[in-house]
């Protein structure tokens, strides 16, 4: 008996493997198009991505495990990603981290409860000269004010999803 | 234009070692380079690895990570050497030699960095040395001692972080002692092709896990225990039942019997001293008597046992799809004698599981007898009987376990010991097996034959049975085909081999099988063919063949090891394991063969005694289905969410 | 949500002068020989802060037998304080892709690769739309410029969010759909790089550098910077300064000058090379940035005064031991050492004996890890210990 999402899941990637190929290059942008729509790599969801590359399971997990985008756990609608290296430091980034944790009620590495964002840190983002840096989902905020961190959030809070995706 | 892509290679480069590619021919200008080893000259071929020339002139360089059966990983960097001329030390594992280079291994820089690294493993190294499995076996300590480690200058962990993983029947796993090497990883994706190991994370947070961490016995191992003799320190080792064992024995209710495989006779040795290869098959009858056990009986008998009954399958078989045109048989029949390959085809291809034979394996068919015909014989109350099994395995206590071989009413066996385990048991009873006295096995199964013998190496199965097909057939002694009845050609430790043997006449249908067969007229002239594979990277190779209806796929008879060697390469051996060690043990077991008088499987008296009382309506008989043969379980590869 | 503007300041760029498809015109014109020939004349060396000889690079590929090759454009810009990259991909990506297909031309590569990192996903359009109108153009494509049998083209991957991907055999393990581990080298992509194929893997301004020394020439590109660090190089400024973004600079500037052009000349020391470069206290300030000194990739990170120099290690160890690919000993077990240091240091309370062990690890680290990740991380936090000591011994036990 396959469950009904099961089937889905099934179908949804096997249009990724369709497009992308059967070769095991094809892992990483299966696994990211799945976690940029489904926002996890579930057991399942990973497994079946296995099968299809033939694979074993443990190495899709192994792989999703080592890259900060594609770890498994679920995010929320929005991740915020806040750089945490040197210039954004000496800008001020954490005056930027506390409004976000104050506003959120959630610290680094969590997810608020109605599953609205994700909180993380993130290596350097590339953006030193215009910190306290960060990436809501995959677009950069720089010079974050704790008042503009506020006012991020509560952008996050008010959107459904994604913009793209 | 998309994603370039192409066929999966199964170990990444960074765990892989790819050779420059040497010249062809060893004379070629260029094919020897000469490289300079601590001021001593070495020629080696172009392309040999630092270690590989540095061992061709006597010079040890540490290894952690490397291993002889493995690819190349150069994660540890416990062997760097200065090569004259760079900044950076290079490892002597990985690095090719290429032209005319000079290389000192042991300079203070060297040394220093050897110190690092292992003071850092020990940074995170959790265990007493003294209460570990691995005491006085465990390269990280061998290290340690050789770079005299005298503080842990980088801390050490005062408390286990992780908890210990005992859910398999079989494999345990200490992460703790983990030092992250990834022999297991390797040796499960690439020797194995099972894939239950990986590193998980990254930076320090690096581990070695099963899919999402599960337990072990909830993921889809085998059980084959390969990574447990490829670990270089404790973190995974066989489960451990000799106290569970010593307990049987002390108790004065219990009959202890023992039944003892072939391979672990030629390995015994190695945890006295001995080189490998030499056998004390009978100084271990005596330790074992010595060490308490009632009765100690010889597996090769059941291992005869096994090829009548499987013999007789096949026979059977072939008789009802080429004579009777029956459609729905399956073919080729597969060995199932040994477990690992058992739970392998159970996992990833449970669509041929009508392929492998029902017979059971050596092990649980004498489990079955020894508490039924045995417990009869004797009068013995089976209840208080406590079957165990010497085997050089970690996969037969799983299959001690499953929930099948209850076939006597009891579970068959009741513990099966590896090799390493009663070597343990040997020498807290000061038993020290070389020096002792010989002695034989015990009645009413004592007389084997060579065939048994040589299930222990891969191959040996097919032997066997192609020893006694052979002459049921065709009447004639399997000597006047082949020398000495040595059937060459599925022997060697080649990955895959595949044999034709042709039936050159037949004879008349011998008593026993009478009842199956009314002539062998439907064989004469046919072609037998039959394929050996081992390590189940190999099984799998064949088992692709089949499912794309290649070679393998006309075989008759294919035998399956999940070991690489066969049984003298089990998980329960000694460690180490390489293929020199396995390749000596293997010599052991042929030379035993030779030493034995009878050398078929259907002239064991002990197993004509065994149908003419016992199992009355003889091979493949109603009585003999019910005690000797079983059934397997398709299990899938899929894991279910906890 | 709408972007916003993010293009960085600094000053004029000659990339903003060099004219499209000028280079891949010229190289045209030329042998693949001559072509190579030309990038090592130029003495134009990688730009991502190893600085590896490009001409040599192209040249063991270009020797390699086969078919398939590949050109691979790293943009997995991760080094901090590192966003010069981001700059060239923004404003001038064509010059980018232009490099990459004269490299391609060179090399005997069909396909080209921007491997361009996770955090800088909203760079993904533009370059596609920028891939799509060179094909248009047909500079892309099947007989490129009318070259008949010349085919080329370009695509973009993604990278998932490691640092170490920056290295070019993790880069390609990354590619190839693994773990971003680097490979045992040799032998180098040049030989055996993505799916075994013989591969060049340049940085980004190295290509788009490329592209301008073939559309001005070797002479022209050879009249900036000194004699062992031809041409310009640009800078990423960061910290305590006036003016933070992009510089250019011919090679040889030293640091001193550097920071009176972006209003840092108060500084007590400035990080050079990123989190994995050296830390340069204000007393060597007259210091080159070349090969021949002080190599960079174009980190500057300003320290001010006011900054306290084991705030500065602890950053970087922290990234380090998050980024570390965890592969080999010395790096995954080596940088939680160092970190733990910082910290017993910024307590005042670090045992004399372990902070020379640690700093005897450092030595071992740089020498023993397999790949530059680890063989650098520690050189700010024993540059810092170098010419810091007073700072950081003076301090006392925290309460």
């Amino acid at each position: 008996m396959v469950a009904p999402q099961t089937e889905e899941l099934r179908v949804e990637i096997a249009g990724l493997v369709d497009k992308l190929g059967p070769g095991r290059s094809s892992l990483i942008p299966i696994l990211q198009d799945i976690k940029h729509r489904h926002r996890e790599l579930d057991s399942e969801t990973m497994q079946v991505v296995a099968e299809m590359l033939d694979i074993h399971p443990v190495e899709v997990y192994s792989v999703a495990s080592f890259y900060a985008f594609l770890h498994g756990a679920p995010q929320g609608a929005h991740v915020i990603r806040l750089c945490g290296t040197l210039s954004c430091d000496f800008a001020g980034k954490d005056a930027v981290a506390d409004a976000l944790c104050d506003e959120l009620g959630i610290g680094f590495g969590e997810t608020t409860a109605d599953g609205q964002v994700t909180l993380e840190w993130a290596s350097c983002i590339g953006m030193c000269d215009q910190g306290p840096a960060l990436l809501v989902d995959d677009e950069v905020r720089t010079r974050v004010t704790p008042d503009d961190a506020r006012a991020i959030v509560a952008a996050c809070r008010a959107d459904e999803g994604r913009a793209d995706a | 234009m998309s994603h370039p892509t192409t066929p999966i290679h199964r170990a990444p480069l960074s765990q892989q070692h790819r050779r420059v590619i040497p010249t062809t021919s060893p004379d070629a200008i260029g094919a020897q380079v000469t490289v300079t080893i601590n001021g001593v000259e070495a020629k080696v071929p172009f392309g040999a690895t630092i270690l590989e020339a540095a061992r061709s002139v006597g010079v040890q360089i540490p290894t952690l990570c490397d291993h002889p059966d493995l690819n190349v990983a150069g994660v540890c960097r416990m062997c760097v050497v200065e090569v004259e001329g760079q900044r950076l030390l290079q490892p002597a594992c990985t690095f090719p030699v290429v032209n005319q280079m000079k290389v000192n291994t042991h300079t203070r820089k060297v040394r220093q960095a050897r110190r690092h690294v292992l003071q850092l493993l020990l940074s995170e190294h959790f265990g007493e040395c003294t209460s570990c499995v691995r005491n006085g076996n465990c390269e990280l300590q061998s290290l340690a001692e050789e770079y005299g480690i005298n503080d842990f200058a980088f801390g050490h962990p005062e408390e286990p972080l992780v908890a210990e993983d005992h859910s398999s029947y079989s494999v345990m796993r200490d992460m703790n002692k983990c030092i992250r090497c990834r022999r297991c990883v390797r040796t499960c994706i690439d020797i194995q092709e099972v894939g239950v190991l990986e590193a998980i994370g990254r930076s320090d947070r690096v581990s070695i896990e099963t899919y999402e961490d599960r337990p072990l016995g909830s993921v889809v191992c085998i059980n084959c225990g390969q990574c447990v003799n490829r670990c270089p320190v404790g973190a995974l080792y066989a489960k451990d039942e000799t106290d569970a064992v010593w307990a049987a024995i002390d108790d004065p209710e219990k009959h202890v019997v023992i039944q003892t495989a072939p391979a672990p006779r030629s390995a015994m040795g190695e945890l006295f001293g001995l080189e490998p290869g030499t056998p004390v098959t009978f100084e271990m009858n005596t330790a074992l008597r010595r060490a308490g056990f009632d009765h100690v009986f010889d597996t090769n008998f059941s291992a005869d046992l096994t090829i009548m009954e499987e013999g007789t399958e096949l026979i059977l078989r072939l008789y009802k799809a080429l004579v009777l045109g029956h459609k729905d048989v399956a073919l080729p029949q597969f060995t199932s004698c040994s477990p690992g390959w058992v739970k392998f085809l159970e996992h990833f291809y449970p669509e041929y599981l009508p392929n492998a034979s029902s017979a059971k394996s050596p092990q649980q068919m004498f489990g079955a007898l020894i508490k039924t015909y045995y417990a009869e014989k004797l009068g013995l109350d089976p209840g208080n009987i406590v079957s165990v099994a010497l085997m050089p395995c970690s996969a037969k206590k799983f299959e001690c376990n499953r929930p099948e071989m209850h076939d006597s009413g009891y579970q068959d066996v009741d513990y099966g010991l590896t090799t390493r385990e009663l070597g343990k048991m040997f020498k807290e009873a000061g038993l020290h097996v070389p020096s002792l006295p010989k002695s034989d096995f015990d009645d009413p199964f004592g007389t084997a034959t060579g065939s048994g013998v040589i299930f222990g190496a891969t191959g040996g199965v097919m032997e066997s049975a192609l020893r006694t097909v052979i002459e049921l057939v065709t009447g004639e002694k399997v000597e006047s085909i082949y020398d000495h009845g040595d059937i060459v050609p599925v022997r060697g430790f080649d990955g895959v081999r595949y044999a034709e043997i042709t039936v050159p006449k037949v004879g008349p249908v011998p008593e026993i099988l009478a009842h199956l067969v009314p002539d062998w007229e439907w064989l004469n002239g046919a072609t037998l063919k039959v394929a050996v594979a081992h390590g189940t990277a190999n099984a799998k190779k064949v088992m692709d063949d089949i499912k794309a209806g290649g070679k393998f796929s006309e075989c008759h008879f294919i035998e399956f090891m999940a070991c690489p060697g066969g049984c003298l390469g089990g998980g329960g051996q000694p460690i180490p394991t390489n293929a020199a060690i396995r390749a000596a043990r293997a010599k052991a077991i042929y030379a035993e063969d030779h030493a034995y008088s009878v050398r078929k499987s259907y002239e064991n008296p002990a197993v004509a005694r065994t149908y003419a009382e016992f199992l009355t309506d003889g091979p493949g008989g109603h009585k003999a289905h019910k005690l000797l043969h079983t059934e397997y379980t398709a299990r899938g590869r899929h894991i279910p969410q906890e | 949500m709408s972007a916003q503007t993010i293009d960085s300041q600094g000053n004029a760029l000659t990339y903003a002068t060099i004219e499209r498809d000028a280079g891949l015109r010229a190289a045209l014109d030329m042998t693949r020989p001559d072509i190579i020939d030309a990038v090592s004349q130029s003495g134009l060396k990688g730009r991502g802060g190893a600085g590896f000889p490009t001409g040599m690079k192209w040249n063991f590929c270009a020797a390699e037998k086969g078919d398939l090759k590949y050109i691979i454009c790293n943009a997995d810009e991760g080094e901090p304080g590192t966003f010069k990259d981001r700059v060239i991909l923004s404003r001038f990506a064509d010059l980018v892709l232009e490099g990459m297909t004269i490299g391609g031309r060179a090399i005997g590569a069909t396909l080209g690769i921007v491997y361009l990192r996770a955090e800088y996903t909203y760079l993904r359009p533009h370059l596609n739309e920028v891939i799509k109108e060179r094909r248009k153009r047909g500079v892309l494509g099947t007989s490129i410029m009318g070259v008949e049998g010349f085919d080329f083209d370009i695509i973009v991957a993604m990278g998932a969010g490691a640092y170490v991907c920056g290295e070019e055999t993790a880069l390609i393990e990354s590619l190839e759909g693994f773990r971003g581990e680097p490979r045992n080298r040799p032998p180098f992509p040049a030989v055996a790089g993505l799916l075994n194929n013989p591969t060049v893997v340049n940085n980004v301004e190295t290509l788009a550098s490329v592209a301008a020394i073939f559309a001005k020439g070797v002479d022209w590109f050879k009249a900036f910077g000194t004699d062992k660090s031809t041409g310009y190089k640009l800078f990423s400024v960061s910290g305590d300064c006036e003016k933070p973004g992009v510089y250019e600079f011919p090679w040889g500037i030293t640091v001193a000058a550097l920071l009176e052009e972006v209003g840092g000349e108060g500084a007590k020391a400035v990080q050079i090379g990123g989190a994995s470069g050296v830390c340069v206290p204000a007393r060597e300030f007259a210091r080159r940035l070349a090969f021949e000194d002080i190599p960079t990739g174009g980190s500057v990170m300003v320290i001010g005064p006011q900054r306290d120099m084991l705030d500065v290690a602890e950053n970087f160890l922290e990234f380090f031991v998050e980024e570390s690919c965890g592969q080999c000993t010395p790096c995954r077990l080596g940088n939680p050492q160092m970190l733990k240091a910082v910290k017993l240091l910024k307590e005042g309370a670090c045992p004399p004996k372990f902070l020379a062990d640690v700093k005897a690890l450092g030595q071992t680290m740089m020498v023993a890890s397999k790949c530059g990740l680890g063989q650098t991380s520690p050189s700010a936090f024993l540059s810092i210990l170098e010419h810091f000591g007073d700072e950081i011994h003076d301090r006392a036990p925290s309460a």
